[in-house]
């Protein structure tokens, strides 16, 4: 896989799309004998996170949902940690991680009640759309802080460690978290204990409006693991072949050795920030040209077709599939009320012994 | 029963949490092989290792970040910030996070650290070793807010908060860590979290207090008692939760009341009381309700006796509110 580090070939000329290096060999080699499975799931489920994001941005707009923040474009990399990451693993989300959780095996509808923050909300419509809540499969509570989690994967790592199981942990954040303290304190912990988190820098060149040049002044992002003697590497987050390669070296070293590494993903933001941005006012038009050179889930179907699964890779058969999942769930949860307003005041602290519900008795 | 300074009760607290619970461990700055600036950790690395009591890199939002992460797998992490002036790198963590885990995830992910903190002044420590901002913590909800003022308390609400579910900053009078000493039960002491202590009994007036304030103002109500002026004073222990019951019956009792604490004045915990006396018991006031406070100034190096509240400074106020009616 050869140029599979490129960080940002360029533009392709008279091509769709910039065509992904990796043989069936490679494939097998990643996946063993059961590759054309695998690469059959991952493609699913970026055709499902496609759709859904498109679905939800709707929603949003129609006034349905409240807010909605997409992943398009980042979605070989979830797909990949959401396959490669075991069930004893754990995920500290940034803010588009959300296919993770599903892919790890968290109820779609689960996943929809929280974005109309309804009463069957696992966290109560407590926090905004695109935050949930899935302890089911190990993925944390998120706040909208950018960085915090960095520094929570480290300590969960270093509990791992501790108590001798054998869990990874994935830590989340994008470009723009790479400037908060967050990212120093806690690459710089985990340098210094010596941890099992792999920490996915999902770089997709814009943090809101600013530009990554704007955000650091190194070369790359994945160089500043050097300066916490951790290992980093700069990966084609678009090509799921290259992102699944560096996420098993990554794995191995956090969970034979139980060390940490940075891998920074460059990706492209194919769409606004969220659904309260205008990228017109400050991206250049050339930029969602690129993009769309680089769009991992067309990378992916080019080759599937070029190498023998181009029946899995029938786009119009797989999308009705996963359209029809995303309506049922919408449907479902569309139909049930807000949380009870009583549970306004649940959870703010464990449970008294006789538990009370007005906010005076709570403080 | 041993003979104990505050501080020594704090490390005998700990040496016990770490005994009865694998799952308790320490982490901060100096804290292993130096035994912690004030010697509060003294033999506890050497005792449980060097993998349950950290010594940190400096970085307060790291140790309160990855305590979080700790405490999500399950552990009993407890933190130590060197002093509460040097807790603001780790205020986001504590505000953001720590406090709201719980609440955020529909209570799937509760977030149990005890952060442990030297507070307030007196020790000629200048700005920035001297401040109570217990105020901040008390504003978040879901926090506990915890401040011994004897080495018996010290213990007792530590291991309660080892034991508690909830996030709990406890905050140690520095001030007096070594000039106060007295009797501290052996083995698991636990002293409850929302429940006042009369520190001394009176019926003219009551001295609202926490912490290092709780001795002076006990040298206060000793000097009120000379000029026949009873004064009650009451160690609240535990700010959030509070014991609003024991502060009101007192109040009710008195008909007066002088608040009494080193943070400043505007904003302080002192205005919560005022406002919770006024709320529910200003029928039985005789007098206006009376803030005894540090000034609402930078906490001052040279200066830092006159803006300490003294015993001559509660006197006059508990005097004024009996003159008063
Ligand atoms: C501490 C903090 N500052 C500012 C914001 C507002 N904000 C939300 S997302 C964002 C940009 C994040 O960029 P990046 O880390 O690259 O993640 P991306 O949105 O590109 O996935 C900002 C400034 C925030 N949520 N938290
Ligand atoms: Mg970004």
């Amino acid at each position: 896989m050869a140029g599979s580090e490129t960080p940002r070939p360029e533009t392709s000329v008279g091509r769709r799309t910039v065509p992904l290096s990796a043989t069936v060999e490679d494939a097998r080699r990643l996946f063993g004998s059961d590759w054309a499975t695998v690469v059959a799931r991952a493609f699913r489920w970026m055709v499902f996170a496609r759709s859904f994001d498109a679905r939800m941005q709707g929603l949003q707009r129609q006034g349905r949902i409240g807010f909605y923040g997409a992943a398009t474009g980042q979605e070989a990399v979830n797909v990949a940690v959401g396959l490669l990451s075991r069930p004893e693993d754990w995920i500290a989300p940034g803010l588009r991680e959300q296919l993770v959780a599903l892919v790890r095996g968290h109820p779609v509808s689960s996943y929809v009640d929280h974005l109309f923050a309804n009463a069957r909300d696992p966290a109560l419509g407590r926090n905004m759309p695109c935050h949930p809540t899935a302890r089911d499969v190990h993925y944390l509570s998120m706040s909208s802080v950018i960085g915090t989690q960095i520094t929570h994967a480290v300590g969960l790592g270093y509990a791992l460690r501790l108590r001798r199981d054998p869990g990874v942990v994935f830590a989340f954040f994008g470009d723009g978290a790479t400037s908060a303290n967050d990212f120093h304190a806690g690459l710089n912990f985990a340098g210094v204990w010596g941890v099992p988190v792999v920490f996915c820098l999902t770089n997709n060149q814009w943090a809101i409006s600013q530009p990554v040049e704007r955000q650091s002044a190194t070369a790359t992002l994945a160089e500043k693991a050097a300066a916490y003697g951790i290992a980093g590497r700069r990966v084609d987050g678009t090509d799921f072949f290259a992102v699944a390669e560096a996420l098993r070296a990554a794995i191995g070293l956090a969970r034979e050795q139980k060390l940490p590494s940075l891998l920074e993903f460059v990706v492209y933001r194919m769409t606004p920030h969220s659904t309260s941005d205008d990228p017109t006012r400050y991206q250049p038009p050339e930029f969602l040209a690129a993009a769309a050179a680089h769009d991992p889930l067309e990378r992916l179907g080019d080759w599937m077709r070029a190498n023998g699964l181009a029946k899995a890779a029938e786009v119009e058969t797989v999308r009705a599939d996963c359209d029809s999942e995303i309506r049922r769930a919408i449907e479902s949860a569309e139909a049930v009320p807000p949380p009870d307003p009583e549970s306004l005041f649940r959870d703010v602290r464990s449970p008294l012994p006789k538990e009370r519900s007005r906010s005076q008795e709570v403080s | 029963m041993t003979e104990l300074t505050l501080v020594q009760a704090v490390n005998r607290g700990l040496f016990e949490a770490m005994r009865q619970d694998p799952d308790v461990l320490l982490l901060g700055e100096d804290i292993g092989l130096n035994g912690g600036v004030f010697r509060a950790t003294e033999g506890l690395q050497k005792e449980f290792g060097a993998e349950r009591v950290i010594d940190t890199p400096l970085s307060e939002c790291g140790i309160v970040g990855t305590a979080i992460g700790m405490a999500l797998y399950g552990l009993k992490p407890i933190a130590e910030i060197q002093f509460m002036d040097f807790i603001y790198p780790a205020f986001d963590q504590i505000v953001s996070e720590l406090a709201k885990f719980r609440y955020r995830s529909g209570g799937q992910y509760p977030c149990h650290v005890v952060i442990r903190t030297p507070y307030g002044g007196g020790i000629r420590g200048g700005l920035y070793h001297s401040q109570s901002t217990e105020a901040f913590f008390c504003h978040t909800a879901g926090l506990k807010v915890v401040v011994p003022s004897t080495p018996a308390d010290a213990k007792g609400l530590l291991l309660t908060a080892v034991h508690d579910e909830d996030p709990v900053i406890f905050l140690e009078p520095k001030r007096i860590y070594r000039s106060v000493s007295g009797e501290v039960p052996e083995g698991d002491h636990r002293v409850p979290f929302g429940v006042a202590r009369t520190a001394r009994e009176g019926s003219d007036v009551s001295i609202l207090a926490w912490g290092a304030m709780v001795p002076t103002s006990l040298e206060a109500a000793a000097k009120l008692a000379d000029e026949g002026i009873s004064a009650e004073v009451i160690d609240l222990r535990t700010l959030v939760p509070l014991d609003e019951a024991a502060v009101l019956a007192s109040v009710e009792k008195t008909g007066r009341a002088v608040i009494v604490h080193e943070a400043a004045r505007n904003a302080g915990f002192g205005a919560e009381l005022a406002a919770r006396i006024a709320e529910k018991a200003l029928y039985s006031l005789r007098a206006p309700i009376a803030r005894v406070t540090g000034y609402d100034t930078p906490f001052p190096y040279a200066l830092e006796h006159l803006y300490l509240p003294t015993p001559e400074r509660i006197e006059s106020a508990a005097r004024e509110a009996v003159r008063a009616g």
